[in-house]
């Protein structure tokens, strides 16, 4: 019975290749753009959680201010580096604990210049964000004590003021001083947030207070947790410590503000996350469109053949091998549109990762959804033409013109 | 469908006292106003009448398309009248064959499939199917004409194609209507012939609608309608 049916639907499609192929068009672009989307998405949720883990998943920062972003630091006192210094001594469970501070400003080398992000900090600096040197060496601890004016500098900036020259023992200009680049990084690409790591000028601290700043202050610490400890518990540790620090009334609310990568990378993922969703619901709004398409011309197609279903019918088929016949046929177009669909999607995904550079995330169950989708398409729009079909009284339909 | 054994004198079609009326009220249309109507196993007839007579109607009636209003009709061992619609497409599936004026064949479907379709109706096995749509084509003289499409094909050979479509199941009875219509003398002379070759050598029974007196010729016996009545029904003893 089924293979029956199924060999009736299937030389009715062939019959009519080009109507079948517009009739499923807009499961086609549906699907597609359902699998693009969700693919895209996906990838760059796996992006931002991965660049995230690479930042170290057991990383503090402290902010002033009462919440992170812009704006928010505004009236709250800046941190000092003794802060940093009573982190690392009175948390035990802290193995790392970093002042930085930095400026947006120009870096300036011959006739070539740069807008970069002038950061003073110490050489652990480095080691907490998993960067590593290409060449040349960091900070001595007597540069850092003294503030000399050495630079390391990531490489965008040797590209954009050296080019192909190596900058090693050269002197490039920040404001009205020079200072002696000593070391390059080896380059880290973007993090999370889309920022170039590679477009940075790194000061020993006390150099980017005397010399660029011309203050004490601290604008974050970056504390690491050492293996194994719970960070909830230092996180309370260190906001107990930075209000006494602080000199908060029990009162008073905090004016700084300790966040947890984990919860870094909730926020940016749950954003990406729902970012997708909406795209594919949009999709999934096409696909919709797509099924009323393949009902519309179902509709047109049970008028037109009219006299084959009476004949089918005076011949000896029943009511329901009709309805089946028809219905089959529009499961079989809008799956089929739902493969190429599903094909045409992963193969627009793997086109644009690398123009939106975001890794291509296979994700089973959303084609597995898709194809399911788009057969379903198939009989909820394919039911009331088949039906129409099936009712129809032979004798008026085998006198239709 | 249980097969039934007919005895010597039992008719395969009996109608008694048929009705059937179009439409309610003022509206109402009598087109069959009581037929009485035997037809025997390996009968040739020929009904004939005006538009309107009520002919097309009777054959309807006859083709299990379509209920008397009142009467009874028998096929065999059913009462035809008390089917449900499903239960008539099954009679049409295992004992009738249809040939129209309009050869009614699928378009863009080659001449064999068109025969297969009975077949698949009655799930026949591809490769059995084949075998005898092919053979019933050649018995129509179509033999190399299996693959081509119907519009490559002239109107007779079309009509031919229908009637092995109607055939290739080995149907008790082959209901056609006015199906020299549409065809030019020489070609509705070669299909009448086809038609009373199938009824000699086959012994297809044969209820045929036609309004030309050439091709009721054909058949032995010639029926007219008028007013939803049968006017005359007289053996024709020259018939082919």
């Amino acid at each position: 019975m089924f293979w029956n049916t199924l060999l009736l639907s299937l030389r009715e499609i062939r019959r009519n290749v080009m109507r079948s192929f517009l009739t499923v068009l807009g499961i086609v672009i549906g699907v597609a753009s359902v699998i693009t989307m969700v693919t895209l998405g996906k990838g760059a949720t796996q992006q931002v959680a991965t660049s995230i883990a690479s930042m170290g998943s057991n990383l503090l920062m402290v902010t002033p201010g009462r919440r992170m972003g812009p704006g928010s630091a505004g009236s709250a006192p800046a941190f000092r580096v003794e802060d940093a210094e009573a982190v690392a001594r009175e948390i035990g469970s802290a193995s790392l604990a970093i002042p930085v501070a930095s400026r947006s400003m120009a870096a300036i080398y011959g006739h070539e210049n740069t807008s970069t992000t002038v950061t003073g900090s110490t050489n652990s600096f480095l080691t907490l964000r998993n960067m590593r040197l290409y060449s040349g060496r960091s900070f001595s601890d007597s540069e850092a004590r003294a503030g000399a004016a050495v630079c390391v500098i990531g490489q965008t900036v040797r590209e954009k003021l050296f080019g192909s020259q190596d900058p090693l023992n050269n002197r490039i200009r920040l404001g009205a001083l020079s200072f002696q680049v000593v070391g390059l990084l080896a380059s880290k690409g973007q993090n999370s947030m889309g920022m170039d790591q590679d477009d940075i000028v790194l000061l020993p601290l006390r150099t980017f207070q005397r010399r660029i700043s011309g203050n004490h202050d601290v604008s974050l610490l970056q504390i690491q947790i050492r293996e194994g400890e719970s960070t909830e518990k230092a996180q309370r540790d260190i906001r107990l410590l930075m209000r006494e620090r602080r000199r908060l009334a029990a009162s008073e609310e905090d004016n700084f503000n300790v966040m947890d990568t984990k919860e870094i990378s909730r926020m940016l993922t749950g954003t990406t996350q729902m970012l997708t969703g909406l795209l594919g619901a949009v999709a999934a709004v096409s696909l919709l469109v797509g099924g009323i398409g393949i009902m519309n011309i179902m509709l047109v197609s049970v008028t037109e053949r009219t006299r084959e279903v009476g004949t089918r019918l005076a011949i000896g088929a029943l009511e329901r091998e009709v309805l089946m016949q028809f219905l089959v046929e529009a499961v079989v177009l809008s799956s089929s549109g739902g493969l190429f669909g599903i094909l045409l999607g992963l193969g627009a995904s793997l086109a644009l990762k690398n123009a939106l550079m975001v890794p291509f995330v296979l994700d089973p169950t959303i084609v597995v959804i898709a194809f399911l989708f788009s057969a379903a398409v198939g009989v909820v729009f394919g039911y009331f033409p088949a039906l129409k079909a099936a009712r129809l009284d032979p004798i008026e339909a085998l006198r239709h013109e | 469908m249980v097969a039934s054994i007919p005895t010597d004198n039992a008719p395969l079609i009996e109608l008694r006292a048929v009705t059937k009326v179009y439409g309610t009220g003022q509206a109402a249309m009598q087109a069959l106003a009581g037929i009485d109507l035997r037809i025997d196993e390996g009968d040739f007839m020929a009904i004939m009448g005006h538009s309107g007579s009520g002919k097309s109607t009777c054959l309807n009636i006859l083709g299990c398309l379509d209920s008397p209003t009142s009467g009874s009709y028998r096929f065999r061992d059913f009462e035809v009248s008390q089917l449900t619609r499903d239960q008539r497409a099954r009679l049409r599936r295992y004992y009738l064959g249809f040939v129209f004026q309009g050869y009614n064949l699928l378009k863009r479907t080659s001449a064999i499939e068109n025969v297969e379709l009975p077949l698949i109706y009655r799930r026949v096995p591809a490769r059995e199917r084949h075998r005898i749509a092919r053979q019933t084509l050649a018995s129509v003289g179509l033999q190399g004409w299996e693959s081509h499409n119907p519009n490559e094909l002239s109107g007779g050979q079309q009509q031919r194609v229908a009637i092995a479509r109607a055939i290739v199941t080995g149907p008790s009875v082959l209901m056609a209507d006015e199906p020299t219509g549409n065809l030019d003398s020489a070609r509705s002379e070669e299909i009448m012939e086809l038609l009373s070759r199938l009824n000699r050598e086959h012994g297809i029974t044969i209820v045929m609608v036609t309004h030309e007196p050439d091709m009721a010729a054909y058949a032995r016996r010639i029926v007219h309608f008028k007013d939803g009545r049968i006017e005359s029904d007289e053996q024709n003893g020259k018939a082919h």
